[in-house]
């Protein structure tokens, strides 16, 4: 940390001069790291004073002309937790896991072929970590919710595909773009020295790749890896919006089903938010810690 | 000359059931989606005007000598920055949505004054804005006290210094990061679909809803425009990020 | 000089009396006094962290003080209800970092002061520019942007700039610090000329050859206080203090 310059009595630096200081941001862009390290520095007791607001928000909003109580909202809640949770938010869970796995593969491939010596596959695999990066999520999910079958057949065998896993599909294009430019990324931090050695050693391309320049990298990519898993975890339940059984669907129908009690709003969403918040919490915290861990000179 | 384009896609569309082009040889779909396109198109412009604005004000009052000013926008990054946004269209449209005050033309319908679109266009802009401040902040860090001494000692006044020298550099180095997130922003129109604003993705659904036929010419014709959207920011903001590099520095 | 009715050519156009200045608990001058005559050339000289910048940047307002007076040209520099514009006009600074706008050309960056504070007109400003980057060996390089020029003429393009807004007293904070020693003998050229013509100037300086060539008088400061100040010869020949003689033996 430099310290503030007083001018006469600190020596100024005498070659850098100060035209412009170079561009640093305070924080960095969730789609960096950002995203986890907010969620890693919020007081771990914030989710559970929403829900203690929440508790406390309609008593005095919609206390007025209803005879539905607080209390019974709570019940209600109660009774629907192990199915909202059993149920939504084990589907949001294997979601994100399985997009996750599927879009890492292929944005792995799509990485690996941004740095090829060949010039088409190069161009190519840009052009597609562009596109999909470059595409709002909502249309990449409708596209494929509803361009693939809901189901195939192989000889005599139906298979049927559920929604979710077209859900998987659509937001495995945007996680693959992405991982794609991590892995470029990563790739570009080692210096060219590191090949230029390794080439000199007579290592073929393919060899330096896995045999250096990778398990230098590797480290690199593991917390934005894992802070787009936070994200994505985050921005599943934007696919009930194209009525896929998540948690968040759930939770609307149980409130459908408890009557629509405008009373059930809060407790409902707020304990959403809550499960969310419990479970990517620790993840980002881990993000975080891996982040400082692996920062190291290269 | 039109009508034998819209003759061709007609004829397309008996051929293969599918591919039903409605939209360009039927008018009232035609105007969906360019209604929708427009909507797409003004709802970017605003925020991305109002987005800016949000930035310099917000860049402006993080600079601030009260330490309550600095907390207030500091905050509002922070939620801002990383909740995804359409639960902040949600959150702003039905829950802030409420307690708006409405108005009756006619006596018994009640219209709030701020409509889905009204809300959408705040809560982007106020997203988008979020990181607009944080950027241009960057930007203002980066030019050095000094440049601004040398002004300070030619005579210029504080409001001189600032227009004259530290926002034109502060803007310079801000274009890439400004880049990215205006076009995110444009992306991030989309969202604004879970409070029914009409548009290019909600007029899409409503299309291939009447039509399951032109689902797939629908779709092809959605991904296009949005990337052409996208490309045109990210090469508008190219060209000016050009025009305004300073000879002599940086590569 | 409507509002300095006091002041006649001479007497001290710059006088310092007894000025205090620390940065919080840090005091950075303790008493510093000294007089320039129009005309007159001065050098401050001495180790790094004597309040050497410091004393020259509270002249021109960019410190303030926190005890005793400045007054230029009579006038009250750390008077609230200073017009710190009229200050500015008549004390150019030129700085060690130079400190030109990286996104004006060299013409530009000499134009903009007094198309902009003083708002004179165009056609008569662009002929002065021009005029002083000829005095300052820069002709042809008015459209080359600051990035594109070496320190020195960077430098030089400082200079002109403060000299746009025709100054009485120049104050010159070690502008030669930042330069390759090349470059270094044309800012110096410069302002030797300039010295020539008339111009008052303060100077701080590391460059004991060129003080010692060009000044009238050269002020050895030491944490904070004068130490000694006489005519060149007599400073540099014949210093009294030990300090003076330390610093001296090191650098010569």
């Amino acid at each position: 940390m430099k310290s503030k310059h007083i001018p006469g009595i600190h020596q100024q630096n005498q070659t850098d001069l100060p035209v412009l200081h170079s561009f640093k941001r305070r924080y960095r862009s969730p789609s960096e790291i950002g995203f986890s390290e907010w969620l890693a520095g919020l007081p771990a007791w914030v989710p559970f004073l929403v829900l203690l607001a929440a508790a406390a928000w309609p008593m005095t909003a919609l206390a007025q002309g209803s005879n539905y109580t607080t209390g019974q909202a709570f019940e209600a809640l109660l009774r629907w937790i192990p199915f909202l949770v059993g149920s939504g938010f084990f589907l949001t869970i294997v979601i994100s896991f399985l997009t996750m796995l599927v879009g890492t593969v292929l944005g792995v491939f799509l990485g690996l072929g941004q740095i090829s010596q060949n010039r088409f596959i190069a161009k190519f695999c840009w052009l597609v970590t562009q596109t999909f990066r470059n595409s709002p999520w909502l249309v990449l999910l409708f596209i494929v919710m509803l361009s693939f079958p809901f189901e195939i057949t192989i000889g005599d065998t139906i298979i049927p595909i559920p929604d979710w896993i077209k859900a998987v599909i659509g937001l495995a294009l945007p996680i693959m773009a992405n991982i794609s430019e991590i892995v470029r990324g990563a790739i570009n931090s080692v210096p060219t020295a590191q090949w230029e050695a390794s080439e000199s050693l007579a290592f073929t391309r393919f060899q330096t790749l896995f045999q250096i320049i990778l398990p230098q990298c590797i480290k690199r990519m593991i917390p934005p890896w894992m802070n787009w898993y936070a994200i994505l975890t985050m921005a599943t339940p934007i696919v009930s919006i194209l009525g896929v059984e998540e948690v968040l669907n759930l939770t609307r129908q149980a409130i459908e089903a408890e009557d629509n009690h405008p009373e059930l709003l809060v407790p409902f969403y707020s304990f959403v938010l809550v499960i969310f918040f419990i479970y990517c919490y620790p993840i980002a915290r881990l993000t975080v810690r891996l982040e400082r861990r692996f920062a190291v000179k290269l | 000359m039109i009508e034998a384009v819209r003759e061709f896609f007609r004829e397309m569309a008996a051929d293969y059931p599918t591919w039903n082009f409605v939209f360009f040889y039927e008018q009232t779909q035609w105007e969906k989606v360019v209604s929708g396109l427009w909507m797409t198109v003004q709802l970017s412009v605003i925020c991305v005007i109002l987005s800016l604005v949000i930035g310099v004000i917000g860049a402006g009052m993080q600079g601030a000598r009260s330490p309550v000013v600095r907390a207030v926008v500091s905050g509002y990054i922070q939620f801002f920055r990383n909740t995804p946004p359409f639960v902040q269209l949600l959150f702003f449209y039905f829950a802030l949505g409420q307690f708006t005050p409405t108005y009756s033309p006619d006596g018994w319908l009640e219209i709030p004054i701020i409509s889905n679109v009204g809300w959408a266009i705040i809560s982007l802009s106020f997203f988008a804005g979020a990181f607009n401040v944080e950027i241009f902040r960057a930007g203002v860090e980066a030019v050095p006290k000094s440049t601004q001494e040398a002004a300070e000692a030619l005579g210029y006044t504080r409001l001189q210094i600032f227009g004259y020298v530290v926002m034109p550099l502060a803007l310079r180095v801000s274009i890439p990061a400004l880049n990215n997130n205006l076009v995110n922003l444009v992306k991030t129109t989309t969202q604004a679909f879970v409070i029914a604003v009409p548009e290019l993705l909600y007029e899409s659904v409503t299309i291939w809803n009447d039509f399951p036929s032109a689902q797939n010419p629908m779709m092809t014709v959605l991904f296009f425009a949005y990337l052409g959207l996208v490309g045109i920011v990210v090469m508008s903001m190219n060209k000016w990020e050009r025009t305004m590099r300073i000879p002599g520095y940086g590569g | 000089m409507s509002n300095t009715p006091t002041w006649t050519p001479d007497q001290p156009i710059i006088s310092l009396k007894d000025v205090r200045k620390s940065f919080g608990d840090l005091e950075v001058l303790k008493g510093v006094s000294l007089d320039v005559m129009k005309g007159e050339v001065i050098c401050i000289i001495g180790p790094s962290g004597s309040g050497k910048s410091t004393l020259i940047r509270c002249v021109n307002a960019l410190n303030d003080i926190q005890a005793g007076s400045i007054t230029v040209e009579g006038q009250e520099v750390h008077d609230p209800d200073l017009d710190k514009l009229e200050l500015r006009k008549k004390v150019g600074m030129v700085f060690q970092q130079y400190n030109l706008f990286p996104h004006k050309t060299a013409l530009e960056n000499v134009m903009m002061a007094p198309l902009k504070v003083l708002k004179q007109g165009k056609a008569d400003v662009e002929e002065r520019a021009m005029k002083l980057l000829a005095k300052v060996r820069l002709q042809g390089k008015e459209n080359s942007y600051p990035g594109e020029l070496s320190g020195g003429q960077q430098q030089r393009v400082a200079i002109a700039r403060s000299l746009a807004m025709n100054p009485d007293v120049m104050l010159f904070d070690e502008v030669t610090a930042a330069l390759d020693p090349e470059t270094v003998k044309e800012v110096l050229l410069t302002i030797k000329e300039l010295a020539a013509e008339g111009m008052t100037c303060i100077l701080v300086t590391h460059e004991m050859g060129f003080a010692r060539e060009v000044a009238d008088h050269i002020y050895f400061t030491d944490r904070g206080v004068i130490v000694e100040h006489g005519p060149p010869d007599t400073f540099f020949d014949a210093a009294q203090d030990p300090r003076t003689k330390e610093f001296l033996s090191q650098i010569l």
